[in-house]
Order: C-alpha cells, then sequence, then structure tokens
C-alpha cells in the first residue's frame, strides 16, 4: 500500500501544475479561514469581525469550517481528474501495466492517493478549526468543544466521494476537461430527476428524499448549509426557520456506496479496455 | 529447453476484426526471436495480450513454468511497445526510479543501465528535451532494469535515423550476446534477419511459419549465372530435373535447385558440357524473398 502511495505521490509531486493545485486546495482554505478570523479594520470606517457574529463558537465552527472548505475541494478534483487523463494521453498507463503494475494497484494508487489526500484536508481543516474555535469561543469545555466533530467525518467521506467520481469521470472519458465538464452535466441531470420526480409525485419534499440518493445531490447533503443556522442563534423563537443540519449515519452510508461503486465501475471499466 | 512463454490457440477479435487468429507458439530460453510480418498482422496485438495489456478473446497462454500468475511474470520480463512512454516532465534518472518502484527493483541499477545505453551524462534531463533516439534508448535502459528474462521490443527503430538504427542494433546484439531471450518484433525484415536465430512469420493474423530463420522455406538455394553462350545454357538447365524455376533477366539467368548442389559440382558439370561460365554465384534466398515467398503462397 504503501508503495502505491509512494508512486502516485511521485508522479503528482514532480508534475508542477498538479503541484501548485494540490498547494492552492491546502493553503487556500486555509488562509481564507485564518483571514475571516482575523478582524479586519476598513481604513477606520468600520472593522469587520465574523468572529462577533459567533461563527467561531463550538461547536458550530465544525459545521462552518467543514461547509466553506468543502468547496476548495475542486483544485484537486483538477488534479484527480487529470492524474488519470495524463496517464492516457502520455500512454504511461500502458507502459505502468507492462512494467508489471496490475490494473488493481493502478486503480488502487489512485484511490490510496484520494484517501491519503482525503485525510490531511480533513487533518489540516480540524486543527485550523480547533485553534480558532479555541481562540474565539466562550465555551471551553471538552464535552462542546467535541461536540459535532461528526462534520469532519461528514466531510472526509464528501471528499472521497467526490474525488472517486472525478476518478471514475476521468477513467471513463480519459480526457481530464471532458470529465470535469461530465461532471457539471451531471450536476443539471440530477435536476432533471428531481424536475421528473417532482412532476411524477406532486410535491417537493418526496422529490428532494429521491434527489438524496443520487451522487452530487448525496455529497451535498453531507453537510448542510450552516447559513440558516447561524440565523437560527441569532432568533431562537423563530421556530419556522429550523431545520435538519445533522450528519445522519446513512447520508455517511450513501456516500460510501457511490464511493466504492465508482472505484470498483473504474476497475471493471480499466479491466474491460484494451489499452 | 526451458520454455519462458507458451501461446496456445490465442485469438483476438476486435468487432467483427479477427486481429490475431488461433495463434499458438512457444519461446525458449535463449534464443532471439523475431516475430515478422507486415503492418497490421497482429504482432502488437499479440504482445500486447501476453503483456496484459490487452485482452484476449480465446485461448491461452502462460509464462515461464506456467505456475507465475502474468502480473509477477511480468516482473520479470523487459518490454518496449511502440513508442517510448515515459513521463515528460519528469527526468530519465526519476522516470527510472517509478519503474523501479513498480517493479520492486533496487535504485542501484538505474546508473548501471544508463551507462548501457549511453544515456548517464544526460540522466538529470527531462525526458521531454530528449531525442527520439535517446528516447527509445531510455526505454530500453528501463526496460532492463530488472535484468529480465526476456527483453520484448516491438518495433524498436522504428522512426529512428541511420545512426539511432545502429545504435539500438547494436546495444541489442550486446544484450543478446549476454545470453538474454530477445524478441523482437518487426516489419523489417533485413533487421530480423541481422539479429535473429528464430523466426515467428505472422500474416493477417494468421501464423504462416514459426522455427529457425535458415529453415523457413524448404529451398536449396539457386544460382546466379551468366556465360557467353547464353541459349545452350538454357538449353541444359531446361532439361535437368535437378533444376526447377528459371528465370531470366537480361544476360543474368537464376536457376532455382530442386536438389542439393555444391558450386563446383555445378561448374564441374556446366565444364563437360562446354560451357564456360563468365559468372557464377550460389545463393539462398534472402529473409526478403524468402518472406514474400510465404507471403505470395496465400494470395
Amino acid at each position: 500500500m504503501l508503495r502505491l502511495i509512494k508512486l502516485e505521490l511521485q508522479k503528482l509531486w514532480l508534475n508542477k501544475t498538479s503541484r501548485v493545485l494540490i498547494f492552492i486546495s491546502f493553503i487556500l482554505p486555509f488562509t481564507v479561514l485564518v483571514l475571516s478570523s482575523i478582524k479586519i479594520n476598513f481604513f477606520g470606517f468600520f472593522t469587520l469581525e465574523l468572529g462577533e457574529l459567533g461563527i467561531f463558537n463550538f461547536p458550530i465552527i465544525w459545521h462552518i469550517t467543514t461547509f466553506f472548505a468543502s468547496y476548495f475541494k475542486f483544485f484537486f478534483a483538477i488534479v484527480v481528474v487529470s492524474m488519470i487523463g495524463n496517464e492516457y494521453s502520455n500512454k504511461t498507463l500502458k507502459q505502468n501495466l507492462i512494467d508489471g503494475l496490475s490494473k488493481k494497484e493502478f486503480i488502487l494508487s489512485k484511490f490510496y492517493t484520494i484517501v491519503f489526500f482525503s485525510i490531511c484536508a480533513t487533518v489540516l481543516i480540524g486543527v485550523a478549526s480547533f485553534l480558532i474555535g479555541l481562540y474565539y469561543s466562550s465555551y471551553t469545555e471538552a464535552s462542546i468543544i467535541f461536540r459535532e466533530v461528526e462534520f469532519l467525518l461528514a466531510y472526509f467521506v464528501k471528499l472521497v466521494g467526490f474525488f472517486s467520481l472525478c476518478l471514475f469521470f476521468g477513467m471513463l472519458l480519459k480526457r481530464s476537461a471532458f470529465a470535469l465538464g461530465f461532471l457539471f452535466v451531471l450536476y443539471i441531470f440530477e435536476w432533471l430527476i428531481f424536475w421528473g420526480a417532482y412532476e411524477a409525485f406532486g410535491n417537493a419534499d418526496s422529490a428532494f428524499k429521491l434527489k438524496n440518493f443520487l451522487p452530487l445531490e448525496s455529497m451535498y447533503k453531507l453537510i448542510d448549509q450552516p447559513i440558516q443556522r447561524i440565523v437560527m442563534t441569532k432568533f431562537p423563537e423563530k421556530t419556522d426557520i429550523a431545520y435538519d443540519y445533522a450528519v445522519h449515519w446513512y447520508e455517511i452510508a450513501i456516500v460510501l456506496g457511490w464511493s466504492a461503486l465508482f472505484i470498483f465501475l473504474s476497475y471493471r471499466l480499466l479491466k474491460k479496455r484494451d489499452l | 529447453m526451458e520454455p519462458i512463454l507458451t501461446i496456445n490457440n490465442l485469438t483476438k477479435k476486435f468487432g467483427y476484426l479477427t486481429a490475431v487468429k488461433d495463434l499458438s507458439f512457444t519461446i525458449n530460453k535463449g534464443n532471439v526471436y523475431g516475430i515478422l510480418g507486415p503492418n497490421g498482422s497482429g504482432k502488437s496485438t499479440t504482445l500486447g495480450i501476453v503483456l496484459n495489456v490487452v485482452n484476449k478473446t480465446n485461448g491461452d497462454f502462460h509464462w515461464f513454468d506456467g505456475n507465475t500468475t502474468t502480473h509477477d511474470a511480468l516482473k520479470q520480463v523487459g518490454a518496449i511497445i511502440e513508442r517510448p512512454n515515459f513521463y515528460p516532465y519528469m527526468t530519465a534518472e526519476q522516470n527510472l526510479k517509478l519503474v523501479c518502484r513498480i517493479k520492486g527493483v533496487d535504485h542501484s541499477k538505474i546508473a548501471e543501465k544508463l551507462e548501457i545505453v549511453g544515456l548517464l551524462d544526460r540522466k538529470d534531463h527531462k525526458f521531454k528535451t530528449y531525442s527520439l533516439g535517446m528516447k527509445q534508448r531510455l526505454a530500453i535502459a528501463s526496460a532492463l532494469l530488472n535484468d529480465p528474462e526476456i527483453l520484448i521490443l516491438d518495433e524498436p527503430t522504428n522512426g529512428l535515423d541511420p545512426q539511432g538504427i545502429h545504435q539500438i542494433r547494436q546495444i541489442i546484439k550486446d544484450i543478446a550476446a549476454d545470453g538474454t531471450t530477445i524478441l523482437l518484433a518487426s516489419h523489417l525484415l533485413d533487421e530480423v534477419e541481422k539479429v535473429c536465430s528464430h523466426v515467428v512469420v505472422l500474416r493477417k493474423g494468421e501464423k504462416l511459419y514459426s522455427g529457425r530463420v535458415d529453415e523457413m522455406i524448404s529451398s536449396h538455394g539457386f544460382f546466379e549465372l551468366k556465360a557467353e553462350k547464353h541459349s545452350e545454357l538454357l538449353n541444359v538447365l531446361e532439361n535437368n530435373s535437378d533444376f526447377g524455376k528459371l528465370k531470366v533477366e537480361g544476360d543474368l539467368i537464376t536457376a532455382f535447385l530442386n536438389e542439393p548442389m555444391s558450386a563446383p559440382e555445378f561448374n564441374k558439370l556446366m565444364f563437360e558440357k562446354g560451357i564456360v561460365l563468365s559468372h557464377l554465384v550460389k545463393r539462398k534466398e534472402s529473409l526478403e524473398e524468402q518472406f514474400l515467398q510465404l507471403t505470395d503462397k496465400l494470395n
């Protein structure tokens, strides 16, 4: 396993483009997080301190940081699709197999790298949120601090799921640009299904329930948007805006199911294909 | 003899097209094999199948004694298919390190193999800056990294300039001299003739011949003859049952033998008939002529 990760990391690290993208996908969310946590003085007109809004309090900080950080996954998604696309365009996939890498090992080396990266990203966001939370939060009891750390788990699963999808599209289409385009097509396709279900069931609730099983929506649903929750904390008396923002086990199970399917399909695709 | 690769009734279909049809042959240790065939005869497909990048339709093959999986066997094989494929953004050394990782070979081999192909001084240059000849030499170095039991080369001199072709051939000869089994696929007949001891001839996916190069067709060779008494010579040859087909080009007569006959024997015979030859050469068909004869038979 270590051999396969080392193999893939060498391929990625020596490539300037992917090195820059990896760097961005790590550094950018981190920078945004740090910048948003400091007090910004707009030339003496007013000061902006997001911390005062209470968004850096435990336990809501876990929710907020993981939600916003997950948008930066697109940078690494480019790396994932190009790490497949490049193997095809350089024909190094063929050479790797001839040199004695099995098709299974090839897919596994990509998958392990995805998991490895997701772990790194999760740990980084976890540590950063913890430190910023300690600085801003008025609660310092361990029971409150570590309540809702399941958002970190959700974040990790979300990354693995999304990158597995990218891996599959990369294998399917062999070209990075097409694979990224296909993500958008899938996004539209999921809305079309939603629309179709809405027509069939007659109400949006059941249609949304169906959509929750689709790949992109299920990943999105892992970490619900936190804006409404922030508003809720400001106006606790408004019960009509209350919503279910928790991370549920079945949400995680759906995404893990998709990830397993995408990895398996990528393998099947490679196995069947003549290179 | 120790078998290295055994292929039994291998068939590959791409849709309606049959690229390899019911192919069987065995590669034994220590010989230099050539796979000959025109473009599109199934050479690369066959190699692709045994190298695990193309899926077979029917039949089977096994490496060595049949107890090793293809995946493990490939770690004892060195192969180059068509064009050298490396990561353009890595240097030669980095590329070879990657191959070492895949094959599970120690990095210490890299310098040794780069030395063999004469690229040691360019090891820190990126692959994309290499000329085609250098790329091909790097591919050979890469294939040699694991000290393979067998080296498989598919059109190794394709697209190279004469100097590059010469360099590659010299390297192949040196490797063969070390006792490494080599399987060389090519459509260049003189290349195979110069390097190989055994040959498998393919045409449209079917095997026409496999065996030693010099036994490819049962031929006793032919004489190229010139004489002052041209028509008398022709007359004698036509009436002698030892000779089969006769070919006349200007004053040069080519007489193909039905029975073995040495040049002195023939010369004596002519002398007895009162014909003085001004030109006498005994030759065997070149591989090219043999190959064309073999492939023509089926047309």
